[in-house]
């Protein structure tokens, strides 16, 4: 009968077989990770991102978990914030805009693969740096999912029949814009136009309420007529020509807005424009997408093309988003190799493939996929969606040193001061003092 | 030891004991943390002591808070205390046999999440196709910018929070005055009371304490409420909406300025704090002389 003791040379006989033993490659050998992943708003983009993660988690044989975390009611803000705070949580984050430079602190920088994809791809746009870069380091991978440009997106019929303006001319369809059209586009004429819809019964839909999207339209607004409220330095340059130029525009653009637009959330302009109300928004091709679904008619007649040149430029509202690993991540190798296989060029193409369009690659190379030439009714519609030519990819709030711009982005700086210049009649000085104070307000460390 | 163990006192603190941990970890080091929060810079870092109290006594936009948050609460509790408690008498006088229907109904406001109930209220103002205004078109009245303009936004906010407020009054009056004994009315009606005297001398004399008790909830609820304004407005048109919580939430989790953002909601609680001492010293004093 053998015994059942393990005693001290049993053990130190496993021990030593131990240590010679091969190594097993299990199932799950290279450990585990959990990514919670932005909740796209359109439907298919999530599976499009999870069926990638599986292939590469299949592959690396790393035991992964995906959640995806909505934006609605901030959800994705909280997570987060409450991760940074808890210093527990994810491996891996999507990063909304201004949120990679706010847990600079907390994140692992990730050079390596960015200065790699910069390398294969191209440059990124100077808003994506602007965020994703802080003293010299990149804080998280420019990510393609959720990642947008807010240009205009106008109705084909209403803006010829009563503008004038023939929009698949000037921005056609698989080819390169119409240079005398495209530099007739301007604020001046994108103000003739919102007068002549208005007129004719379907006004422009640009939010002035203090969502993103009335935020980034403002933005570029304010951009495309020198105006920046606080500089690269960090200096209050609110009080000067190129802000008083642009509110007397506002106040003239609003006068043709609906009168509600201060109320306005990001729901709200796209409501306007699937309804048929509205010839022209701002907006990424998710009213268009939902348009082809909810009112077919509509949807056959919109084009989204780039936002009008003002005299410093033509500056195009952009949202990036990244995907930033945590420090207290316990799998930073696994974290990077799953974001650097996300950043593939084939990647990209599924991702941006399962959002039909909607995302926008943050690389200059990875924007030539075939989609935004065939997707439609109309066929074409998203061509011009993907920044090129003489586009400025602006963030709202640019230049000021981030910490201040994500306040006066948050806090719709710009929207309020058109609010308190138009609709509550205030004179223009003391919007300027009221914007300065809240500026000085923001400077605080 | 065994007599310890046998005492009722010790029984009753180890059956309380789950939900004293459960209070001490959800609500007391939250609370904490928050205060410990508010003496923290920008960036976390350093401490500052009351340096951001400073800072925000000085911002025009939080006296803006401050100013709207108290039109708010006190305004919309008044409403939500006179309409309780017109309604609680209706339903008092309601036959015995129909009246747990009408309870029943006048609660679903009150039962309902508010986050939900908002949700329709949104639709009922919205900008552009607000039923509100489809209705007053057919009877050729003008439309309202209920969300836009300034002083409409507000009133959509209190109007809201009275709907969804109202029915607790309601239900607490009625319990109170389901408790007044039938005899002080009979005495009264004796003596000649008329319908005012007998509100006024026995009515709510014997209700007060629940008055008492149910206002400072209410305001203590209501100034610390947030899902109402944040679904509805946001805090806007220009800030002229936001109460404590959602100016909080803009500056904490928005702005990423958490510091700032639990000075803004610990601001509430030196204002509460003094309204509790007042009502409950009453009621205090009041069960003395009883």
């Amino acid at each position: 009968m053998t015994s059942g003791t393990f005693d001290r040379r049993r053990f130190l006989a496993a021990a030593a077989a131990a240590s010679v033993a091969p190594y097993v490659r299990t199932s799950h050998a290279a450990g585990s990770l959990t990514v919670g992943f932005w909740d796209h708003w359109v439907p298919g983009a999530n599976a499009g991102l999870t069926k990638l993660c599986s292939e590469w988690a299949a592959k690396e044989k790393v035991d992964l978990k995906i959640d995806f975390i909505t934006s609605q009611g901030q959800k994705l803000l909280l997570t987060i914030t409450s991760e940074a705070q808890a210093k527990s949580g994810h491996d891996v984050l999507s990063l909304p805009s201004w949120y990679a430079a706010a847990q600079a602190k907390n994140l692992e920088p990730v050079d390596d693969i960015v200065q790699t994809l910069i390398a294969q791809y191209g440059a990124t746009g100077a808003g994506v740096e602007y965020l994703g870069k802080q003293d010299g380091h990149w804080l998280g991978v420019p990510a393609t999912a959720g990642a947008q440009m807010k240009g205009p997106c106008g109705r084909i019929d209403l803006f010829k029949e009563h503008a004038g303006i023939e929009l698949t001319k000037m921005y056609p369809p698989g080819a390169p814009p119409d240079k005398t059209l495209a530099d007739k586009w301007t604020w001046d004429a994108f103000l003739t136009a919102a007068q002549k819809c208005h007129k004719a019964g379907f006004p422009f839909g640009i939010g002035m309420g203090q969502t993103a999207d009335s935020a980034d339209s403002a933005g570029a607004i304010f951009a495309a007529h020198g105006a920046h409220l606080v500089d690269a330095k960090g200096n209050i340059t609110v009080n000067s020509d190129a802000t008083r130029q642009t509110l007397e525009y506002c106040k003239k653009l609003v006068q043709f807005l609906p009168p509600d637009v201060f109320a306005w959330d990001d729901a709200s302009n796209n409501k306007w424009l699937i309804s048929g109300k509205g010839a022209l928004i701002m907006n990424p091709p998710s009213a268009w997408a939902v348009a082809k679904r909810d009112n077919p008619k509509v949807a056959e007649q919109l084009w989204t093309f780039p936002s009008p040149k003002g005299p410093q430029g033509r500056y195009q509202p952009n949202i990036p988003f990244y995907w930033g690993i945590w420090k207290f991540s316990k799998n930073k190798a696994a974290a990077k190799s799953l974001l650097t296989y996300l950043s593939q060029r084939s990647a990209v193409e599924q991702l941006v493939q399962a959002s039909g369009g909607y995302d926008i690659p943050p690389f200059a190379g990875l924007r030539d996929f075939k989609i935004w030439a065939e997707v439609g009714p109309p066929k074409g519609t998203l061509y011009h969606y993907p920044p090129s030519g003489d586009q400025i990819v602006y963030m709202s709030g640019a230049p000021a040193p981030v910490a201040i711009a994500t306040q006066m982005y948050a806090q719709a700086t710009l929207t309020k001061m058109i609010a308190k210049f138009t609709q509550g009649g205030e004179p223009m000085d003391k919007v300027i003092a009221w914007a300065s104070s809240e500026l000085e307000g923001f400077m605080r460390v | 030891m065994k007599k310890f163990l046998r005492r009722k006192s010790t029984i009753a603190l180890a059956m309380a004991l789950p939900l004293i941990v459960v209070i001490a970890s959800l609500v007391i080091y939250p609370a904490f943390y928050s205060v410990y929060l508010a003496t923290l810079n920008k960036s976390m870092e350093r401490f500052v002591g009351l340096g951001n109290f400073s800072f925000l006594f000085k911002r025009e936009t939080f006296w803006m808070v401050v100013k709207q948050s108290v039109i708010f609460a006190v305004s919309a509790v008044l409403f939500k205390a006179l309409i309780g408690f017109f309604v609680a008498h209706c339903v008092h006088n309601v036959p015995a046999k129909g009246q747990r229907k009408w309870r029943g109904m006048l609660l679903v406001p009150w039962v309902i999440p508010p986050a939900m109930s908002t949700l329709a209220w949104l639709w009922l103002f919205d900008p552009s196709y607000s039923a509100f205004n489809w209705l007053f078109e057919r009877i050729g009245i003008a439309p309202v910018p209920w969300l836009g303009d300034p002083y409409w936004a507000r009133f959509a906010v209190i109007l809201v929070n009275v709907w969804v407020g109202a029915p607790f009054f309601m239900i607490m009056y009625l319990a109170a005055l389901k408790s007044v004994p039938e005899q002080l009315y009979e005495a009264a009606a004796i003596d000649g009371a008329n319908w005012w005297q007998k509100m006024w001398y026995v009515t709510l004399p014997m209700m007060r304490n629940i008055i008492a008790i149910t206002a400072l909830f209410s305001l203590i609820v209501t100034f610390a409420n947030f899902d109402i304004v944040r679904v509805l407005t946001a805090g806007g048109p220009v800030d002229q909406t936001h109460v404590f919580a959602t100016y909080a939430f803009n500056l904490g989790i928005q702005s990423n300025d958490i510091p700032l953002g639990a000075c803004v909601s610990l601001f509430m609680l030196p204002i509460l704090a003094v309204a509790a001492i007042f009502l409950l010293r009453d009621i205090g004093r009041r069960g003395n002389e009883a």
